[in-house]
């Protein structure tokens, strides 16, 4: 964990200040909504369909047990009773009131968190793995590059109105959880020939109306010199990004058009101005951030404790094969606590669950949380000889569904539910294939099978890159959906196929039904996941099943 | 529009000359285009000469004149269009620009800070009600944290300088 200090503390007051001064001006009429939009949304404010939301960064996914209470707080105080997590290590509130939106972020800034940049054209909330600094076979824990980075984008003067949102992920480890390639700037962490830390650097990627994977832009850039390379990266965006049209404004546009060679190169000649100038990052800032991360003070623990041999109810057997990681400690593991129960609203956690999820962090996992852009939480430190207890805890307050990575664990936006840009809704498909595949020795066969749902075109469900997309449009006002196969956001990140024509909301779920048939006819072995399938023998057996009968 | 200048609401010493008019006597801010036409001739005359300086057109043209231009104005066509805190930088981080650097457009009271921080030293500020508070609002931040060439400290740079301080008492 990261803990603000008396300067950060000062600052997020003022920003506090500075925006209950906007929400003043604007509700006496002294700013104009058009106005106040930018100023709002750099403050993380949406007007939805029915009201405004609030989106609270959530840095790197790690919280404090403390911190989720107060989550829970606003939750109860100003929205109704709930919240609900985001692909992007985000939580958002969907009902909150304008007038009182200031004393919510004042309440937030006590515990250190903010809404600072979560939407606008800005560089938006920094995210990495949510099993950073616990995973085994990290080069670095990335959190602490991706604080160098948050200060280092906190309110920069110069990129506060870029052409278009910004988003930057780190991953540190061979598999890659924060899905780096479909981000403006993926880091992926790793060493050089010296063994020297720093990053390749990737840009471009992102999803929406025209989806990229990022390209490599730099092998390595040496860690002192990355907020260099990035305000690079960022100049030269800032400059040439388009303008003209908001379809075309995301850096990927400029990479595609200007080609990444070409990019590279302005960037390296901008680089070259400023590299060893004021932004080289000094050791002593790094220590100092590091000496700023709380880290757990682990005990010597049997890794098969006999606790662990003696549980025999199935139900915590599926769990634990499930939901359970394995932890860099011995004797330790990570814990996810899924957000998917069958029926539920994926990612939606009521404030009496945050509630008792910061007690079991406290209890169980040194007071410390994470939440992953699958939209799960989890406790990165648990003993293993405490798992039983921990599981029956949390089966008693329903974030135990042993769907982890299964079928069931759907990404899904909020759809046309709560959302202004949406053309369809997302979460009852989400809810339908939460109960189609309800039975979990069916979901266990199955496999690991990433669904990803949007209901529209800018694809905040991350549809382009679930193992199958589902992706709402508008046909004459009626709800059609087109199914993609064979996307993947890991460090194999790859775009969707679409498979034919889009279908009705009502066959959607079935159609789901025959792709996952149609895998378990074709499949090789039964180790052979959905996606390697897809890849093995490509779209058209799955395209002759789904639309052979329709 | 009033003109903001060290914090204070002044008289604007220069003329506004468009495309097509007569370069009257006295300071003046040339369109960018009428500026490149006869940079040298023009800034023989013996007063004061500033460039308006679109925020499409790359900043680099510019080097060549300026330690002879007075003022740089930079266009802020919507706020929403951040262009030009990057040419501002530049003019006054890469070129060592020293003379008068002015926003002007869509110049609103929550753009001052990042204006300032970004070299900015004039301010055609769109509202009245946004002149007038521009002194409070400049001091809205006492915590920064990225270097610019304002020269303020960083967030970084106090913390480690109180640890310095701490280690040697």
């Amino acid at each position: 964990m990261y803990a603000y200090d008396e300067i950060d503390r000062t600052f997020l007051s003022e920003r506090v200040a500075e925006f209950r001064d906007q929400v003043r001006r604007r509700l006496n009429g002294e700013l104009t909504e058009e106005e106040f939009k930018s100023l709002r949304l750099m403050n993380g404010v949406y007007l939805q369909l029915h009201a405004y939301m609030f989106r609270v960064a959530i840095p790197y996914g790690t919280l404090s047990a403390q911190q989720l209470r107060r989550l829970a707080h606003v939750g109860r105080k100003y929205d109704r009773g709930y919240g609900h997590f985001t692909t992007r290590q985000n939580i958002q509130f969907n009902w909150i009131k304008l007038a009182e939106l200031p004393d919510a972020m004042e309440d937030l800034a006590e515990v250190g968190i903010h809404a600072i940049q979560t939407s606008g054209n800005c560089v938006r909330n920094i995210t990495t793995d949510q099993w950073a600094g616990v995973v085994p076979g990290e080069i670095d824990d990335p959190r602490v590059w991706a604080e160098v980075l948050r200060q280092y984008t906190t309110l920069h003067p110069e990129f506060a109105f870029l052409p278009r949102k910004f988003k930057i992920a780190i991953s540190a480890a061979d598999h890659d959880r924060a899905a780096i390639k479909i981000h403006d700037i993926g880091l992926r962490m790793r060493r050089n020939d010296a063994g020297e830390i720093g990053f390749e650097v990737l840009v471009g990627g992102g999803l929406g109306r025209s989806p990229f994977i990022a390209k490599t832009i730099r092998d390595f850039v040496h860690a002192r010199d990355i907020i260099s390379y990035v305000e690079a990266v960022l100049r030269v965006y800032n400059q040439y990004g388009r303008r003209d049209n908001i379809y075309k404004a995301r850096i990927k546009i400029l990479l595609h058009e200007l080609g990444a060679e070409r990019f590279a190169k302005d960037v390296e000649a901008e680089w070259a101005q400023i590299r060893d100038g004021m932004l080289e990052i000094d050791d002593a800032m790094v220590d100092d951030i590091r000496s700023r991360f709380r880290y757990p003070r682990y005990e010597q623990l049997s890794d098969t404790p006999q606790e662990l041999a003696k549980a025999s109810d199935p139900r915590f057997t599926a769990w634990l094969q499930n939901a359970v990681a394995p932890h860099k400690v011995p004797g330790y593991a990570v814990v996810t606590l899924s957000l998917k129960p069958i029926g539920g609203t994926p990612g939606d956690a009521t404030a009496e669950q945050m509630d008792a999820i910061a007690d079991l962090a406290d209890r169980y996992s040194f007071g410390e949380l994470r939440v992953g852009h699958e939209q799960n939480l989890a406790l990165p430190n648990v003993a293993k000889r405490d798992l039983p207890a921990l599981w029956r805890a949390l089966d008693k307050i329903g974030v135990a569904t042993p769907n982890v990575n299964l079928i069931s664990d759907v990404i899904s936006c909020p759809g046309l539910d709560y959302c202004s840009l949406a053309n369809t809704r997302s979460i009852p498909i989400a809810q339908e294939l939460t109960r189609r595949f309800a039975n979990h020795d069916l979901a266990a066969m199955i496999g690991r099978l990433h669904v990803n749902i949007s209901g529209c075109i800018n694809a905040c469900g991350h549809h382009h890159v679930g193992h199958i997309g589902i992706l709402g449009v508008d046909k004459n006002g009626e709800e059609f959906y087109q199914i993609t196969i064979g996307g993947r956001a890991d460090e194999g990140a790859e775009i969707g196929t679409l498979i034919g024509p889009a279908v009705p909301y009502a066959e959607v779920a079935d159609v789901i039904e025959d792709i996952v048939e149609a895998y378990l006819a074709l499949r090789a072995a039964p180790d052979e996941l959905f996606i390697d399938t897809v890849k093995r023998l490509g779209v058209q057996p799955f395209k002759e099943r789904v639309y052979a009968t329709r | 529009m009033p003109l903001v200048k060290s914090g204070a609401i002044v008289a604007d010493d220069y003329l506004h000359v468009a495309d097509g008019d007569a370069i009257a006597e006295g300071a003046v801010l040339l369109p960018a285009a009428r500026f490149l036409v006869d940079p040298e001739g023009v800034l023989k005359r013996n007063s004061k000469v500033g460039v308006i300086w679109p925020n499409s057109r790359n900043i680099a043209e510019l080097a060549p004149w300026l330690d002879r231009v007075a003022a740089v104005a930079l266009v802020f066509p919507t706020f929403r269009d951040g262009r030009a805190y990057s040419q501002a930088r530049l003019l006054r981080e890469r070129y060592g620009f020293r003379g008068e650097l002015r926003a002007t457009g869509q110049v609103l009271r929550d753009q001052f800070v990042f204006m300032l921080r970004s070299g900015f030293d004039a301010f055609e500020v769109k509202k009245d009600s946004d002149a007038a508070a521009f002194t409070e609002v400049a001091r809205r931040y006492s915590v920064v944290y990225q270097p610019t060439g304002d020269g303020r400290a960083t967030a970084a740079a106090r913390r480690l300088s109180r640890q310095n301080a701490e280690a040697r008492s």
